[in-house]
């Protein structure tokens, strides 16, 4: 179930594992994403999804190999694997006064000398990923007064401007409603497609998930308990199990399930 | 008909990034060069500003100075030597203040949090209690123990932070209290244990300008202007830091390393400044502050602007120290009394631009 999706992986896992201290936080994880493709990360709170994205990013130390087109990413330097790979935490910061030109710009800096200073280009891509999220009207906005949709867009910006091949993005959608994150991850889907783009999230919400993700990958105390098509992977035992939740699996027209919380029987 | 050279269109994105503008910095600048001309005049007492500016004149055009040869003498090498320390110490506090606010991603942060206000005094205390009589070196022991003081304090903290292990920037700074009130400890006691120089030490720690010619300046010069390229080289990477390390990290950059590379340029000019004034407080934290009230939020516009802004500040609060009653206040009494005021009410005018 975890082998290549495609026959051009973008991203392979090969036994993964993470420890903080002694204990594994994440273990033996392997798993391979196909270019262009979108593979989302589900699983309990606590489960190790953050983590594991963390890892694919390089921000953590681990055991086991993390490969992006054919490179390990462990003998990249922090900067040639920053111009491959873009990474937004669940909870970004975002310094308040700073403007939103000025907060998309930081994407770039992987692509500046130590002490250089952006050029026009930089201002252009600048300008175009504004566009690409809808922002181009707020370009000198201070992130502070931003709403919770906008805000996130200008996360992704920032992503973006980093012009990488590997997204990565924590709960992308955290805080918003439903709303805006359709909106957002009908951005995201857009965007993916035509840079044929590889992009990996975290999503709480397992319905989100079922519609935009090619395939999932449930994860629980560390490891990978099932992965594949969405259909395959979201049963209502498995969720019981491992969410300790009682559901309903639904199936929308188009055949993506739909996961439905429903009151537990007492018998 | 004529011909119009059109340079390549300006991104639009350009005009909503926080630049230093050159206007702004050549206005901060013309700002600095009138407070310098303007601490030069102000006191000059049985001179006459009048004459004292004829003397200006005179060296700017080569004609006769109004002032005697002494007269002159008192001019430029007591009171220009004075102005200019002034000004280094004033630009070394704040743009080392700004560093640390960076740095710690604390608004609150300070040149001194890592303890070389701690270490500095410890130092000064040392040599006033034990080798008061010291008076053959170049520099002056007291200088030359505060400066070295100054740095063990900030050396400490670094070490004992990093042995505390954990990433990011609480270890470092709980690291720095420890060390600032271990090594104000031993200051303490020795202090106790030889009552007779608290006076000479308190008024070291009130903070003020020596008045020893242009010794000071040309050895507080190297390490405060070594800082200020540092500092204002690596803004941008200031700027991204403000994220975090994580996202830091993930644009490719080390943020440990560029830390320690940041606090090290912002604790030489500290280091620098308490050597040879003491202990002069709220600069540090005002200047940033005003300057990131004004004129953004970008670090970019915070570190130059600081350095300029913190040279002004003092250069004109020296001018007080000097003039506003016989005698003279301690600069650091100065600072904090004139201020805080201001600061209220920058912050009252500035109220909705803070939330």
């Amino acid at each position: 179930m975890t082998e290549a999706t495609g026959p051009d992986p973008a991203l392979t896992l090969h036994e993964v594992t993470i420890a903080y201290g002694a204990a594994p936080v994440v273990s033996d994880v392997s798993l391979a994403v196909g270019r262009g493709q979108w593979l989302a990360i589900v699983g309990p709170n606590g489960a190790g999804k953050s983590t594991l994205l963390k890892a694919i990013a390089g921000l953590v130390e681990y055991r086991g190999s993390v490969t992006l087109d054919s490179t390990r990413i462990d003998r990249l330097s922090p900067s040639d694997r920053a111009r491959r790979i873009g990474y937004a935490p669940q909870n970004p910061a975002l310094p308040e006064r700073l403007t939103v030109t000025d907060y998309v710009l930081l994407g770039r800096t992987p692509h500046l000398g130590f002490l250089a200073r952006e050029t026009a280009a930089d201002l252009s891509i600048v300008e175009d990923v504004l566009d690409r999220v809808d922002l181009r009207g707020l370009m000198g906005r201070r992130l502070g007064t931003l709403s919770g949709g906008e805000a996130q867009r200008a996360v992704l910006a920032r992503v973006l401007a980093q012009r990488t091949g590997l997204l990565l993005l924590d709960e992308p959608t955290t805080g918003l409603d439903i709303g805006h994150a359709q909106t957002l991850l009908e951005r995201l889907d857009q965007l993916r497609a035509e840079d044929n783009a590889t992009v990996v999230t975290t999503l709480h919400d397992l319905t989100l998930a079922a519609q935009y993700a090619d395939e999932l990958v449930l994860v629980d105390r560390g490891g990978i308990v099932a992965a594949g098509k969405p259909s395959e992977v979201l049963t209502a035992e498995r969720l019981r199990e491992h969410y300790a939740a009682e559901v309903e699996v639904l199936t929308t027209t188009d055949g993506r399930p739909v996961v439905a919380p429903v009151r537990p029987r007492h018998a | 008909m004529t011909l119009t050279r059109r340079s390549a269109p300006r991104p639009e994105a350009a005009e909503h990034t926080t630049r230093l503008r050159p206007g702004v910095l050549a206005v901060s600048l013309a700002v600095l060069l009138a407070a310098v001309v303007f601490s030069l005049l102000a006191g000059s007492g049985e001179l006459g500003w009048q004459r004292v500016l004829g003397e200006i004149w005179a060296q700017l055009t080569g004609g006769l100075s109004p002032l005697s040869e002494r007269e002159a003498a008192i001019v430029w090498e007591l009171r220009m030597p004075r102005v200019l320390l002034a000004g280094l110490v004033g630009a070394a506090l704040a743009g080392a203040g700004a560093a640390f606010q960076g740095v710690f991603r604390n608004p609150l942060a300070e040149p001194y949090l890592l303890g070389a206000a701690a270490g500095a005094g410890m130092a000064a205390t040392m040599v006033v209690v034990f080798a008061p009589a010291v008076t053959t070196w170049v520099v002056g022991p007291l200088p030359a123990a505060a400066f070295a003081g100054a740095l063990l304090g900030v050396g400490l903290s670094w070490v004992l932070g990093r042995s505390a292990g954990g990433s990011g920037t609480a270890g470092l700074l709980l690291a720095g209290v420890a060390v600032t009130a271990f090594l104000t400890a031993v200051q303490t006691f020795v202090q106790q244990l030889n009552t007779d120089t608290i006076k000479q030490v308190y008024t070291w720690t009130l903070g003020g300008l020596n008045i020893s010619g242009w010794t000071d300046v040309l050895v507080a010069l190297p390490y405060i202007a070594l800082a200020a390229v540092v500092l204002v080289a690596a803004a941008r990477l200031l700027d991204v830091l403000t994220l975090g390390d994580a996202e830091a990290a993930s644009l490719g950059l080390r943020p440990g390393r560029i830390r320690l590379v940041l606090l090290a340029a912002a604790s030489l000019a500290t280091a620098a400044a308490v050597s040879v004034s003491g202990l002069i407080g709220f600069v540090g934290i005002v200047v940033p502050h005003l300057v990131r009230l004004l004129a953004g939020a970008s670090y970019r516009v915070i570190v130059p602007l600081s350095l300029v802004g913190g040279a002004v500040f003092l250069v004109l609060a020296d001018v007080v120290a000097r003039t506003i009653m016989p005698g003279e206040l301690p600069l650091g009494v100065v600072t904090a009394f004139a201020g805080a005021p201001f600061f209220a009410l920058v912050l009252r005018t500035n109220r909705e631009r803070l939330s």
